[in-house]
């Protein structure tokens, strides 16, 4: 049995990348998420795993950093935070384009611009819209506990190299400074050169006499070629979305009213949700996990059930958007937040309820 | 058992680091816990705080607005938190440095003189040991045995020859509530 740890969640993305077996990691500081290098390096983990931990010069040069060892099979992450992150949208879309395995974290921030250091959810088209250039997307996984900050290093390293496509944390400040208790997944060995070969045949890992070279590009001047690239990235996505939609619910069984809320957020959700069923109001919550592909249909069987719907996200309303694609019109659904940093309390979530939703309790 | 806490001063006055040795003895305890910093540019002279949860079930938000218990190292910090104590609750301070008193009668308000303690033990560094052998004298939610082993976690090795020295001041801080 793995011994129980308090740490924060920044830190439980380090330990837990180490003990993946990970490869290399590549990042340049930036709050609320500098202390996941400043794990790695205290780790030292080029000393016991030869993982590779490299304070790249920028955020573009770790990206492009992330491209290369992903283009040689390797398990290979970078992390920033929100103004970081728009800077690495060019890597990212070229990585996607390689159909390449990689783990972006992005610690959200409050923005535009540089903005402020403290927690948001602003990132949340960024990140599941595209945020690059070009038709494709991230499968993203959106914590609330430091215990999902460990086990999402694993479940996202795996899913990237299930399909061949870069997966994205998409965590915010809040749970990226909290400590909590975790369980941090088991060591496991990094894999060999022949394992990778043998893994990753696509990889440019040096060519053996037996095979023709792996060329790694992202460009191609033959449209009719470009159009079959495409429709396989989307024969992917869409395989993607048929298997691995997450969520959580909780006290959805009797809702007659839902909170949708991803990550930290969703925490806070559940303390207003405990206070709004003692007035008597019969709420639950759904908390997408995977932002994408996101859990449309499971929102579209609940908007059947409940009379109307509260969004709450740290942002001016981003995931509202796809709520409202899945209940088509057929409750209300309201959006509430705050921005610029601010991250409402529980109470806040119950005040904005009971102004959209006055008929509850009767 | 749930005990929702907000420890809050001056950067510099282990307000960080009290909470973290205080949720590293629950963890030792087996109880639940979340520790959520005031992050940012906080600095020695700044402000800082941090909300600690203790519970033996699950916890949701580690984002509060209103506690059971407020510990106040600050003016500045009793002016924004004393409102925030719920009724009933507890509000701990230290008078070292505050102009205004706290004046709510709902609350348990208990002033400690944990700075005069800390001249008395001729070293500054015993100062948030003292004031959580306070909190613990008056909210005894963790034994001293937990707290011990806490320290042992979040000091490095090669401090843990002050663990006495915190031991005497969390002993002296116990001794400050009457």
């Amino acid at each position: 049995m793995e011994e129980v740890r308090l740490m924060k969640g920044n830190e439980a993305i380090a330990h837990a990348a180490i003990r993946y077996g990970a490869d290399g990691y590549f990042g340049y500081p930036i709050t609320p998420q500098s202390e996941i290098l400043e794990t790695l390096e205290a780790e030292m983990p080029w000393e016991t795993t030869g993982m590779v931990v490299l304070q790249a010069e920028s955020e573009v040069a770790a990206i492009n950093m992330v491209y290369a060892g992903a283009a040689c099979g390797k398990a290979v992450f970078t992390s920033s935070s929100s103004p970081g992150v728009s800077l690495k949208q060019e890597g990212i879309s070229y990585i996607a384009a390689g159909e390449l395995p990689a783990l972006i974290v992005n610690v959200m921030r409050g923005g535009p611009g540089l903005g402020t250091i403290h927690p948001s959810q602003a990132d949340y088209f960024q990140a599941t819209k595209g945020g690059g250039h070009g038709d494709y997307h991230l499968i993203v996984l959106a914590p609330s506990s430091v215990q999902e900050m460990a086990d999402f290093v694993t479940l996202g390293f795996d899913l990237a190299f299930k399909y061949r496509t870069p997966a994205m944390i998409l965590a915010d400040g809040i749970v990226g400074q909290m400590m909590e208790k975790v369980v941090l997944p088991p060591f496991r060995p990094r894999r060999t050169d022949e394992q990778i070969a043998e893994q990753c045949p696509w990889a440019v890992t040096g060519r053996p006499a037996t095979r023709k070279p792996n060329i790694m590009t992202t460009l191609e001047l033959d449209s009719y070629q470009m159009e079959r690239n495409n429709e396989r990235f989307q024969r992917t996505y869409k395989m993607i979305e048929q298997n691995e939609v997450r969520y959580q619910e909780y006290y959805t069984e009797d809702a007659d009213y839902l909170i949708v809320a991803f990550g930290s957020i969703a925490r806070i959700c559940l303390k207003s949700i405990e206070e709004l069923r003692a007035q008597g109001i019969k709420i639950g919550l759904i908390r997408p996990i995977t932002l994408w592909p996101f859990p449309y249909e499971r929102i579209a069987e609940l908007s059947k059930q409940v009379k109307g719907m509260l969004c709450v996200e740290i942002n001016a309303g981003q995931m509202i958007e796809d709520v409202r694609l899945a209940v088509e019109g057929r409750v209300q659904v309201c959006h509430f937040g705050r921005l610029g940093g601010i991250v409402p309390n529980p109470n806040e979530v119950v005040d904005a309820f009971n102004s959209y939703f006055s008929d509850a309790k009767k | 058992m749930k005990e929702e806490i907000i420890i809050a001063g001056f950067g510099g006055q282990g307000v960080l680091s009290m909470g973290k040795i205080l949720a590293y003895a629950a963890l030792m305890d087996n109880l639940e816990v979340t520790w959520m910093p005031s992050y940012g540019p906080e600095q020695r002279g700044g402000t800082a705080n941090v909300t600690v949860i203790l519970s033996d079930a699950p916890i949701s938000s580690p984002i509060l607005d209103a506690f059971d218990t407020a510990v106040i190292l600050n003016q500045q910090s009793l002016d924004k938190f004393e409102s925030k104590v719920k009724p009933g609750g507890t509000l701990i301070y230290d008078p070292y440095g505050i102009h205004h008193a706290p004046t709510r009668t709902d609350i348990n308000v208990i002033s400690i003189d944990a700075m005069e303690v800390t001249f008395d033990m001729e070293s500054a560094k015993t100062y948030n040991m003292i004031v959580l052998g306070a909190l613990l004298k008056v909210k005894p939610l963790v034994p001293m045995e937990s707290v011990i082993k806490g320290l042992k976690k979040t000091l490095p090795e090669r401090h843990h020859h002050l663990i006495p020295m915190n031991e005497a001041a969390i002993t002296r801080g116990m001794a400050l509530v009457k």
